[in-house]
């Protein structure tokens, strides 16, 4: 935050900001001091945003035209397909806008991992960062079971089966979680009003999430702490937001692919069938960004251990800060971890890509073995290539790579100096 | 501090009585809102389902809905009853006789729910290597007497309670 206090110069902004600083807070977020040399991976929090409102704008128009019963859901969304004035659109920018999101997140997650975003003092915007996943996913689920397709229904009927796997309770958490003795018309009912709540859980968890961002300051390639305001940041304005908004468009431009050219692509055929509570899909995936959490669930031949293993793989995430013991944040300047980091990138989309395979044969021992590296991964290789690793020299400031074209060994900092 | 500040006094026990009035209020409204969310009369209303069974041929199976969940309605040939019995307990994950899944004297009747064990899919009939069901969802085998054989499935597939109201008729529930 700048250090002189702002004052607005109308007279009726000064009476306004006398009573609600909101004019300080515009001030804040405009002359934000932020580091100079951050680089496409981090527009994604300003893509996430828009995903975010996208998601809800769209969502409360199509929720003045969906109808949340047993009977009528299915009819109703091909009602939006089909009668309401651009409902096509609409939807489709809807259910592709939830592919994108993830796709964005997934990104926004793994810059961090690769940059060090997650550690100190950045471990609360981390946490607030996967409890914002976490509602991601709950939502995202929730809103594939409103169709009232084939995929919905037994989506939901597995998913809410999770939870039977608790010893004594979990019958009767299933069967509450149902509001019947199997995923009926009360579970629809209750699944449109928490889809339609969520969302806005999420909106007061970002506002939160950017609150901790700005009290240390974004982190950055380097990874180095800097001095804030300084020949190392620019202001938020205009120089953060003319490149978010360039790499926005061209996240548009992929988003608009998918709409208009293959809207269903990311989809299942099986859900343009309506629910059949006696006939089971033979193959039933859940959606693209849930795959590796459910090749997980998969690759345990028990089934309470299964989903154990699955949600222990979302919670071991949030002790990560605390798991890895490297003094460096960057990955720039760990060359050790940096390949652990691509193995790990590469196991995550394998087991995104066996979790859409049947679960047999080779997709079976491929599951193992990538959730065993992904556990491995957190538990071992973060702690201990973090007390053994040799990690290169890590410049004093973000200008000397830059004004010196590259770090020196003379200027450069050891690592056992004060990162 | 003095001995007198550590000491109970007036206000630590008002501080305790307002808290747990709070309390116990807190939770009394919040009972209701989470008991609003278990299944309401209309849904315990649907509790049986009478079926005719007089249709239905030896080696024959048919399917219902009772609390909106399938139901499998077997009549067992005498060779599917034999080979239901002859199987060793020990070769079973969750070992049950045949004889405990069937109503005695109508040993061809095999009433249960058609709700895969593990995460609820409907199994698929006549397939598996067991002669029995088979669930595509993520593989359990069942045998003819509907007991889990292979697969993640934890347990064999639920007997409900059921009767015969006469001959023809059975209710379940």
């Amino acid at each position: 935050m700048s250090d002189h206090e702002y004052t607005p110069k109308s007279k009726a902004g000064k009476w306004l900001n006398d009573r609600l600083p909101l004019l300080t807070l515009g001030a804040h977020l405009t002359d934000y001091p932020t580091p100079k040399n951050l680089n496409y991976w981090w527009t994604f929090g300003g893509i996430l945003t828009f995903c975010l409102i996208t998601q809800i704008v769209t969502g409360i128009v199509l929720a003045m035209h969906y109808v949340a019963h047993a009977d009528l859901a299915f009819a109703s969304v091909e009602h939006i397909m089909r009668d309401v004035n651009y409902g096509w659109l609409i939807r489709y920018i809807h259910s592709n806008g939830a592919s994108m999101f993830f796709l964005a997140v997934y990104i926004h997650i793994f810059r961090s991992l690769f940059y060090g975003s997650y550690k100190s003092p950045r471990e609360v915007i981390w946490i607030l960062g996967l409890m914002i996943y976490l509602l991601m996913m709950a939502a995202a689920f929730m809103g594939y079971v409103l169709p009232w397709g084939q995929m919905s229904f037994w989506g939901a009927t597995v998913i809410t089966n999770l939870f039977s796997a608790i010893p004594l309770v979990g019958d009767s958490i299933t069967t509450w979680l149902w509001g019947a003795y199997s995923v009926d018309n009360p579970t629809l009912n209750r699944f449109f009003s928490l889809h339609y709540l969520i969302p806005f859980l999420i909106l007061g968890l970002v506002v939160l999430h950017i609150w901790a961002l700005h009290v240390p300051g974004n982190n950055n390639p380097v990874g180095i702490d800097i001095k804030k305001p300084s020949k190392d940041t620019v202001p938020f304005h205009p120089y953060i937001t003319i490149k978010d908004a360039f790499a926005l468009l061209v996240f548009m431009i992929i988003f608009a692919g998918f709409v208009f050219f293959t809207p269903n692509v990311l989809g299942h055929s099986d859900n343009y069938i309506p629910a059949n509570p006696l006939v089971t899909p033979a193959h039933i995936v859940p959606e693209w960004y849930l795959l590796p959490f459910y090749a997980i669930l998969r690759s345990v031949p028990d089934k309470l251990g299964g989903v154990i293993l699955m949600f222990s793989a979302i919670f071991i995430l949030f002790v990560l800060p605390w798991l890895d013991t490297s003094k460096v944040r960057s990955a720039v300047f760990r060359p050790i971890y940096r390949q652990f980091f691509w193995i790990l990138v590469i196991d995550v989309l394998m087991l995104g890509y066996v979790g859409a395979m049947p679960a047999e044969g080779v997709y079976l021992v491929l599951a193992r073995v990538g959730t065993i590296y992904y556990f491995l991964h957190f538990i071992v290789v973060m702690p201990v290539v973090g007390f053994l690793e040799k990690t290169e020299p890590i410049p004093m400031s973000i200008s000397e790579p830059v004004l010196s074209g590259g770090a020196q060994p003379s200027t450069a900092r050891k690592v056992d100096d004060k990162v | 501090m003095s001995k007198e500040e550590k000491k109970v006094n007036r206000r630590d026990f008002l501080f305790t009585a307002s808290y747990t009035v709070g309390a116990v209020g807190v939770g009394a409204v919040i009972w209701p809102m989470i008991d609003q969310m278990n299944p309401d009369k209309a849904q315990q209303a649907l509790a049986t389902t009478e079926v005719d069974i007089s249709n239905i041929e030896p080696g024959k199976s048919i399917t219902v809905l009772w609390r909106g969940k399938p139901v499998f309605l077997k009549r067992r040939t005498p060779e599917e009853i034999a080979e239901a019995r002859a199987v060793n307990m020990d070769d079973l994950p969750d070992p049950q006789r045949d004889e405990e899944r069937v109503k005695e004297g109508k040993d061809e009747w095999l009433v249960m729910l058609g709700v895969c064990t593990h995460l609820g899919c409907v199994p698929l009939k006549d397939k598996g290597d067991f002669n029995g069901w088979f669930c595509p969802c993520h593989g359990s085998h069942y045998d003819v007497s509907g007991r889990i054989r292979k697969g993640p499935a934890p347990t064999n597939m639920e007997i409900p309670k059921f009767e015969f109201v006469d001959s023809n008729t059975i209710k379940i529930g």
